[in-house]
């Protein structure tokens, strides 16, 4: 069943952003006063051959866990969409 | 004594510290591809500083999986000497030989200059020829050196004396003003407990003579030459 994977990692609350920060200074002298926080972090798409949603999931954890995000500094979020969805 | 210099595809420090080691110290020198699967009989493998397999991902995420990076691994269990410079440490953080992660710099720029850094362990093999609490001058240069670890694994860190090197004054205080890019506790190099896995921001290859600018960083290399020699001798 192809799935695609839409992984999204960002960094852990008790890590400085300097990114976010200097983004969120961006959109203030835009004009938009009301944001109080930006955290900037990344978004990775990754689309595989799995048994099931189950098998799927399980993987993707694995490369997230191995891979994509580094549990020190980094949390990450994903959704799975497969195929029979996909075309509907 | 056998110094190791692993290569990956983006490596840019790797002649700068085989100069060092070959041309200054005048020890034996290998480089190490990071296809190798042998370290060829090294006594000290250096990762030098670049920006392994481009960075991608994150600092040093893809170089762990390199085949050299197993042997490496193998070698720093059975307490061989490890030594990460810039890139190289990013490294070692990535593949869990040592504690923490390097995360951009908090000024979101890239830093290429001198640093002065105190010297907290001077009994190590890395450090042997450094006097205690001795402050040397040494440059940096890169965009991802703030040293983060979680509040235990910090406190855990001080409390074993693993912070061999940490950013401070010429006059050797540790203040946030002489803080390049925002590490915790002004860390510029951590240890492993065993003590012999280093991990360091500054290039010490880049000030090892006189014409530099600089040469205290000649003092680690030979501390690492000199200590084996003595090794091999008692």
């Amino acid at each position: 069943m192809k799935t695609t994977a839409r992984v999204i990692v960002t960094p852990k609350p008790v890590v400085n952003d300097p990114q976010g920060v200097t983004v969120k200074q961006g959109l203030a002298s835009l004009g938009f006063r009301e944001v109080d926080e930006v955290r900037v972090g990344k978004y990775i798409e990754v689309t595989l051959d799995a048994a099931d949603e189950r098998d799927a999931r399980q993987r993707v954890e694995e490369m997230c866990d191995r891979l994509l995000a580094n549990h020190v500094i980094e949390d990450f979020r994903f959704e799975l969409q497969t195929e029979e969805r996909i075309r509907r | 004594m056998k110094f190791g210099v692993v290569v990956f595809p983006g490596t840019w420090s790797d002649r700068d510290c085989g100069w060092v080691v070959d041309q200054v110290v005048g020890a034996q020198l290998q480089y190490l591809w990071h296809r190798d699967a042998d370290l060829k009989g090294c006594d000290c493998v250096i990762l030098p500083g670049g920006f392994a397999y481009g960075d991608y991902l994150r600092t040093g995420a893809i170089a762990r999986f390199a085949p050299v990076m197993e042997k490496i691994g193998e070698f720093a269990d059975r307490g061989g000497l490890v030594w990460g410079i810039c890139n190289g440490f990013q490294v070692l953080c990535e593949a869990g030989l040592l504690p923490g992660a390097l995360i951009r710099n908090a000024s979101l720029e890239f830093r290429c200059e001198w640093t002065h850094l105190v010297v907290e362990r001077s009994d190590l093999a890395y450090t042997s020829q450094c006097k205690e609490r001795e402050v040397i001058r040494v440059p940096i240069s890169h965009g991802e050196g703030n040293y983060f670890a979680d509040p235990a694994t910090l406190s855990r860190l001080e409390q074993n004396g693993q912070v061999v090197f940490r950013y401070c004054d010429a006059d050797g205080r540790v203040i946030p003003g002489a803080n390049p890019n925002g590490s915790l506790h002004n860390i510029a190099g951590i240890i492993n407990k065993r003590g012999n896995v280093l991990g360091m921001m500054p290039h010490p290859e880049r000030c090892a003579e006189a014409d530099l600018g600089g040469s205290d960083g000649l003092k680690l290399f030979r501390s690492v030459a000199e200590g084996a020699i003595k090794v091999l001798v008692s």
